[in-house]
């Protein structure tokens, strides 16, 4: 295969990654806000983890690996996308760390007290990493400060990355919030039973509107500060209208009782919208908001040709292996999640 | 202090701290594994309860190594983002390789293990620990083969214009005999640490006569274990010592505080050296065994650590190339003792356990203490082998100076290393509270599935 076509399946391939690792771990992050909010008594709470305990940890392996291709096929992509959105990535880690932990951990100990610290910490560290990617990727689509040298410069030269907590950052981070606290209220109304399922419905009703209020305050503010009209057009084309539509669509699901539809639609959204932000970088990786010459693209930013041609071989081979046995875990574990303590386990 | 040095202490906290947890990973798996078969096989609810119980510890470790693991893989492009460009086109790949190949593996089929009994059909849930194991020692392949690269660069040219090391043999880089025998020490040294945590653990519960059926064989099985791998350490260590003595001779000669080109060589035992650090002062020293350790005979010449830093300043311009030697001398020696004091434990414990005289050994009772050892040998070893690199990140190619991210102030790096500190200390709390409950609670608390059902034998010895 040519260098170029080399760049593009694997800018291709850690896209596919980020929208699985959204699509996958959305609701996962979504059923972490809810936690503590949805389930009342110790048991409620159980059966919400328990809805995700089998799969949460294979879920995050999608940003490991999106990270680990990045470093493999973008040595400068990971490099300064990594150092420049240094604490925002940490404060990410930080959530991922405790909320990790919490899942094995909470149950462990009957101390009501101590159920209930790891449980805030779930839902604490679900939210710092919802808010921080969706932040950094809104940032990503609006460019930063990176200089001639592939380097993000510190604006203030105290902190690197305050100046990613802008208002379109913030939008997009508050959108990712509420659009994952949807599929994770889907997604809960699928695998629970009685009360709690409905709670989680009625649930799933409020933060639609907030979902649906926020992408919209997403979707113009994108027109404001990304390059969206010269890069896509004033009219997008069908996958943004899509995923805006799949959206909208979801509250009819939620009104007839339909969370199969319902989660199905979120998750069309969630998956169209990511692709939508791949084709506005294509083929940039990183936006440089100083100079357009300084931006990163799959083409200076890449690995040599061998090692690319290497990784697609091992992906080749490894990534239908994956996505089969990954696949299998989800069918295997399909019945719906009860609050009799006898079947919890976490 | 200046950002170098934060992302050095950052990165050298973070790493240690993931070590702690790792080894016990690699080594314990394979040991619930064996259990859980052995009941598939036998039908005796004893491996059973082995295989609950010590799955139970191993599921409360894993954890840990898990979380601070995803520091790991961001933390080079976050704090090393010179090293990222230089090194990516190589390092990368295969640490790619092993998110496709070992993370997912071992991550999905812990849920299938945790999640499956009952539900998935027994052999099915059989094989989910098994693939758990061999997930978690791929990731440790993996990981060793890229380290392996930073200290032997093999299979790689230096692109000018690009200014960076890029791969042109991938299989030299999956070969590098350097990643491999990292691989043998560290599966090693993670089946004796699972091996010394057992022995620990069930001396405590035979001495108090618990279930002393299920801990004798527990017990039985892991000085066997304990011993053929802390003699496979030192075979590990040996030729690990004779390539280093190849490829890294500074690295050899700073961990021997072998000043002076001799031949032939005497191993220093005991060593104090001046304050400057440079000079020796005493040394109590074991003639011509130096030697021995570099090339297998007697009599060789083995280079001193004053004709290498001459022989690196004409080849790499002036510096410094002696890595600090208090460290890199002071570790291999702890991580030796330990290694002789592994191999005399299991042995003499084997002996007593075949001639069924263990209970009264009055040794038995300071096991428990020697859960510690091996940990202290783990991040003594890994101390040694990172630090007696030093100045150099990828060896002879790129030193650390130049491989810090450039954009870091003292503040972001102040921030995340207090932060990384506090969150780590607190998850050290949880998971040495949790393991010494468990721990003590014997195996009928983990039979069960949460801790619900049987809270008072859990909460019994707090």
């Amino acid at each position: 295969m040519s260098y170029e076509t080399l760049q593009t399946l694997w800018f291709i391939l850690i896209a596919i990654l980020w929208i699985g690792f959204y699509f996958l771990e959305g609701f996962d992050f979504g059923v972490g806000m809810l936690l503590p909010f949805l389930g009342k008594k110790d048991e409620e709470r159980r059966a919400i983890i328990n809805t995700i305990g089998s799969v949460w940890d294979g879920n995050e392996v999608w940003l490991l690996t999106a990270g680990g291709a990045t470093f493999a096929a973008f040595p400068h992509w990971y490099a300064t996308m990594f150092s420049g959105f240094y604490l925002p990535l940490f404060l990410l880690l930080v959530g991922l760390i405790i909320r990790g932990i919490s899942f094995e951990y909470r149950s462990k100990d009957p101390n009501p007290a101590w159920r209930n610290r790891f449980d805030w910490m779930i839902a604490v560290g679900s939210f710092l990493a919802a808010l921080l990617l969706g932040t950094a990727f809104a940032n990503l689509a609006k460019g930063v400060p990176i200089d001639a040298n592939m380097n993000y410069v510190s604006p203030n030269g105290f902190v690197t990355t305050l100046g990613l907590l802008n208002p379109y950052g913030l939008i997009g981070g508050l959108t990712t919030v509420t659009v994952f606290l949807l599929h994770g209220a889907n997604f809960l109304t699928l695998k629970l039973e009685g009360e709690l399922r409905e709670r989680a419905r009625a649930i799933s009703k409020k933060l639609y509107l907030a979902a649906a209020a926020l992408t919209t305050l997403l979707l113009i503010a994108t027109y404001i500060y990304t390059d969206i009209r010269t890069k896509l057009g004033v009219n997008p084309g069908i996958i943004p209208i899509a995923s805006y539509a799949a959206l909208l669509l979801t509250i009819s699901f939620i009104n007839r009782k339909m969370e199969g539809w319902a989660f199905i639609s979120v998750a069309a959204h969630i998956v169209l919208t990511q692709i939508t932000f791949f084709t506005l970088m294509f083929p940039r990786v990183m936006v440089s908001s100083l100079n357009p010459d300084w931006s990163l693209t799959i083409y200076n930013a890449s690995s040599s040709q061998y090692t690319l041609t290497v990784m697609s071989i091992v992906a080749l081979i490894f990534v239908p292996i994956v996505l089969a046995y990954q696949g299998w875990t989800y069918y295997m574990f399909r019945k719906r999640i009860s609050t009799d303590k006898k079947t919890l386990i976490y | 202090m200046d950002p170098i040095t934060l992302s050095r202490w950052q990165f050298g906290l973070t790493t240690v701290y993931h070590f702690l947890f790792v080894p016990l990973t690699l080594g314990l798996g394979w040991f619930v594994a064996y259990m859980q078969t052995r009941y598939y096989q036998t039908r005796d609810e004893t491996f059973l309860k082995m295989a609950k119980f010590w799955g139970k510890l191993f599921l409360i470790n894993f954890a840990i190594g898990v979380v601070t693991g995803i520091v790991q893989e961001f933390q080079f492009g976050m704090n090393w983002s010179e090293y990222s460009r230089y090194v990516g086109d190589i390092f990368g790949a295969p640490l790619a390789v092993e998110a496709l190949l070992a993370f997912f593996m071992e991550s999905t089929f812990l849920g299938v293990w945790i999640f499956g009994e009952g539900r998935v059909p027994e052999k099915v849930h059989l094989a989910s620990i098994w693939l758990v194991a061999l997930g978690s020692n791929f990731s440790a392949l993996w990981i060793l083969l890229a380290n392996g690269w930073m200290q032997h660069p093999v299979g790689y040219v230096i692109n000018e214009a690009k200014g960076r090391a890029e791969l042109v043999d991938f299989f030299a880089l999956i070969a590098n005999p350097k990643g491999w025998m990292f691989f043998w020490h560290t599966i090693s040294s993670g089946l004796a640490t699972a091996a010394f945590l057992i022995i620990g653990v069930s001396a405590y519960h035979i001495i108090r006569k618990q279930n002393v059926d299920l801990f004798k064989r527990s017990f039985q099985m892991a000085v066997v274990v304990g011993l053929v791998t802390s003699l496979s350490l030192f075979l590990a260590g040996h030729t690990m010592g004779q390539y280093m003595y190849e490829t890294q001779p500074m690295k050899f000669a700073s961990v021997e505080a072998h000043w002076e080109t001799s031949a032939p060589a005497d191993f220093s035992i005991i060593t104090i050296g001046d304050l400057s650090g440079k000079r020796e002062v005493w040394s109590w020293r074991l003639p011509r065994v130096l030697s021995f350790l570099a090339c297998n005979n007697f009599d060789c010449e083995v280079r001193g650590v004053n004709d290498i830093q001459a022989e690196y300043e004409a080849l790499y311009g002036p510096g410094d190339y002696i890595p600090l030697m208090v460290v890199t001398y002071w570790t291999f020696r702890f991580m030796m003792t330990i290694g002789f004091f592994m191999i005399a434990a299991s042995a003499y414990f084997l002996y007593l356990s075949l001639n069924d005289k263990l209970e009264k050994s009055k040794w038995l009772r300071w096991m428990p203490a020697m859960i510690s050892l091996p940990y202290i040998a783990n991040m003594s070893g890994w101390i040694l082998t990172e630090m007696g690199r030093q100045p150099w990140i990828v060896q002879g190619l790129l030193k650390v100076e130049d491989a810090v991210s450039p954009n870091l102030t003292t503040l972001d790096l102040w921030i995340s290393l207090i932060g990384y500190t506090v969150v780590y200390g607190a998850l050290a709390v949880a998971m040495v509270k949790l393991m010494t409950k468990y721990a003590k609670a014997g195996p009928d608390a983990a039979m069960h599935e949460s801790v619900d059902v049987v809270p008072a034998l859990v909460g019994a010895d707090d």
